[in-house]
C-alpha cells in the first residue's frame, strides 16, 4: 500500500466530484479511454490504474427517468419527484430532475448537472436541470 | 463430484405475521422441510441461511447462529447477503458443499420480515440494495431502479404498461391455489392498468407486495439419500451466478440483465441442458418487467419478445413454458431474504407432483429457477431435474 497522493484522482472523494457539478464537472478516464465517476483507484472495464480527470461535456441527455411517489422516510426530497439517468458520452449521471414537471420529461432531454445540497441528510444532491 | 437431491421442502405462508418473530418463522419453515425430508435435525451438518435487511427490521444482525439455534439444529451456520438473491445464494453453496464431498446434508433457505415496518421504511430498507452514492442518494427507490429499467426498455423494445399487466393477472391466476401465497386472488387487467402509479410507468400492481416468511430446504448428496432410503426424486444439477456494475448508470444497456444470462449459461452448461430443455420456471418477478427481462435473459425469448410472453399465452399455465406457477414474487410474496429457497422449494413441488398446480407440467423433468439482487446487479439460477 502507498501513501495517498492528492494529485492522483483515484484518492478524490465523491464529494468533491459533486461539488464539480455545479462548475465544471468531471469524470475519471483511464489510459485506455474508458470513463467512470470517481471515487476509483481502478477502471471497472480493463483493471487499469492510470486514471485522470477529463472534463465532463457541459450537457448530457436524460436516457431514462421515473416519476417516484414513495420516497423512502427521511429522505429530505418530498414526491413526487423525477430521477432520471442523463447520459454524458463517455458517463452516465443518475439524479433530481428541477424546474420541468414530471409529465414534461421525455428520453432525449438535454440536461446539464447542478449540485444542491439535501437538508434531511446533509449529502450532497446531484440535481439535472434543462439545458 | 457427487449429485445433489432436494430431499425436503418447508414454507411459512407468505404474507403478514404480526406480531411473530423472524426465528420463529424460520423455524416453521426449517421444521416443516426437516419433516418432509424424513431427516433428522443432528444429520445436518451446516446451515446456509439468507436474509437482507434483518438488521434494519428487526435490529438482529449475526442471524446464522440464531436460526440455527431456532430451528434445532446442532451445527454451525452462515449467513449469506446478496440482497433478493440470498436464499439463491445460500443454496448455491450449500450444492457446492455437497459436490465436494465436506458435506452430505444441509439446511438452506432464509427468512426476511417486512411488514413490521411502515412503507416508507420499508422502501429505505429495500434501497440500499441500490449503489449508495450514485442512486441512494439521487433519490432512487427499488421501485425507481425497475422503473428506470421498464422505461428504458419500453424505449428500446417497444411494449406497454398493458403487456406488463398481463404478467400481473397471470401471476395471479397461479397463486389462487397456492396455500402459502399472500394473494390468492385474480385480478384483472383494467383493475391493473388502473392501479396508483408508484415510480411511473410502474404501479402497484406491476410491483411484488411487502412480506413476511421463510423456506427451508434439507439438501443431500445422492450417497446418502440411497443409504438412507430418502425419497428424494428431485435432483438439483445445474447451478450458475452472475453479476453487474451496482448502478444502472454504469450498465451498458438498461434494458438488459446480462448477470441472468451468464447465471443461466453457468447452470445450463453445469446441468448439461439448454434453454429449450426447461419446462417449467420460477424467475425473479419483483417487478412485472423484471420478469420480462428474466425470460430474455435466460434464452427463453429474444430481446424484445419476452414482453409479449404473457399476453400471448406463451407463459401462463396452459403455455408452452409455464412462468411462476407459484404465483411469483408478485402475487405469492417476496419476504426478500426468503425468496430464493421457496422458488426451489415450489418448483421441487412442480416436479414432484405435489403442487396445487403441478397438473400444469405432469410431465416435466426440468426446471428452472432464477432469483435476482437488487436490479439484477446479482443472479443465481438453478436447474431442477426428475432424478427418477
Ligand atoms: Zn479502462
Amino acid at each position: 500500500m502507498s501513501e495517498s497522493d492528492p494529485d492522483v484522482p483515484a484518492n478524490t472523494g465523491y464529494d468533491e466530484w459533486a461539488d464539480a457539478l455545479a462548475d465544471d464537472g468531471y469524470y475519471v478516464e483511464c489510459a485506455n479511454g474508458h470513463g467512470s465517476l470517481p471515487p476509483r483507484r481502478v477502471c471497472p472495464e480493463c483493471g487499469s490504474t492510470d486514471l485522470s480527470e477529463a472534463t465532463l461535456p457541459e450537457t448530457g441527455t436524460v436516457a431514462t427517468f421515473s416519476e417516484i411517489h414513495v420516497a423512502p422516510s427521511g429522505f429530505g426530497v418530498e414526491p413526487p419527484y423525477v430521477t432520471a439517468v442523463v447520459d454524458f458520452g463517455p458517463v452516465r449521471i443518475t439524479g433530481i430532475v428541477r424546474d420541468v414537471a414530471g409529465d414534461e420529461v421525455a428520453i432525449g432531454d438535454p440536461m446539464r448537472p447542478d449540485v444542491e445540497t439535501n437538508g434531511a441528510t446533509g449529502n450532497r444532491l446531484i440535481v439535472f436541470r434543462p439545458a | 463430484m457427487t449429485g445433489v437431491r432436494v430431499a425436503g421442502v418447508g414454507l411459512t405462508r407468505f404474507g403478514a405475521h404480526d406480531g411473530r418473530t423472524g426465528r420463529d418463522l424460520f423455524a416453521e419453515a426449517a421444521l416443516a422441510a426437516l419433516d418432509d425430508a424424513g431427516v433428522d435435525g443432528d444429520d445436518v451438518e451446516h446451515l446456509n441461511y439468507g436474509n437482507f435487511m434483518g438488521a434494519l427490521a428487526e435490529r438482529q444482525g449475526h442471524q446464522a447462529p440464531v436460526m440455527t439455534e431456532a430451528a434445532g439444529l446442532r451445527c454451525a451456520g452462515t449467513r449469506y447477503e446478496e440482497a433478493c438473491a440470498s436464499a439463491g445464494v445460500a443454496v448455491r453453496e450449500a450444492v457446492r458443499a455437497i459436490r465436494s464431498g465436506e458435506n452430505d446434508v444441509m439446511l438452506a433457505g432464509g427468512m426476511e420480515r417486512m411488514t413490521n415496518l411502515s412503507t416508507a421504511e420499508v422502501t429505505e430498507s429495500l434501497a440500499v440494495a441500490a449503489d449508495e452514492l450514485f442512486e441512494v442518494r439521487a433519490g432512487v427507490t427499488f421501485p425507481g431502479a425497475y422503473a428506470l429499467m421498464a422505461r428504458a426498455y419500453f424505449d428500446e423494445y417497444g411494449g406497454g404498461r398493458e403487456d406488463l399487466a398481463h404478467v400481473a393477472v397471470k401471476n395471479h391466476a397461479n397463486a389462487v391455489p397456492n396455500e402459502y401465497a399472500q394473494y390468492q386472488r385474480e385480478i384483472s387487467v383494467e383493475q391493473a392498468l388502473d392501479s396508483p402509479e408508484v415510480a411511473s410507468p410502474l404501479h402497484l400492481f406491476d410491483a411484488c407486495p411487502i412480506t413476511d416468511g421463510a423456506s427451508a430446504l434439507v439438501l443431500v448428496s445422492e450417497e446418502f439419500a440411497a443409504e438412507h432410503d430418502l425419497d428424494a426424486s428431485v435432483a438439483i444439477t445445474g447451478t450458475g451466478q452472475g453479476g453487474d456494475r451496482a448502478a444502472l448508470q454504469d450498465r451498458a444497456d438498461m434494458a438488459r440483465t446480462p448477470a441472468a444470462t451468464d447465471a443461466a449459461e453457468e447452470a445450463y452448461a453445469d446441468a448439461g441442458v439448454t434453454s429449450d430443455d426447461v419446462e417449467v420456471a420460477e424467475v425473479h418477478d419483483c417487478f412485472t418487467i423484471a420478469e420480462v427481462m428474466a425470460l430474455e435473459a435466460l434464452g427463453f425469448f429474444e430481446p424484445g419478445e419476452g414482453i409479449g410472453a404473457a399476453r400471448r399465452g406463451d407463459t401462463t399455465r396452459d403455455g408452452d413454458l409455464p412462468v411462476n406457477l407459484s404465483g411469483g414474487l408478485k402475487a405469492k410474496g417476496h419476504p426478500v431474504g426468503a425468496t430464493g429457497g421457496s422458488q426451489i422449494a415450489e418448483l421441487t413441488r412442480l416436479l414432484r407432483g405435489d403442487h396445487p398446480n403441478s397438473d400444469a407440467v405432469a410431465d416435466a423433468t426440468v426446471g428452472l429457477a432464477h432469483n435476482a439482487g437488487g436490479t439484477v446487479a446479482s443472479a443465481v439460477v438453478h436447474v431442477l431435474e426428475v432424478a427418477e
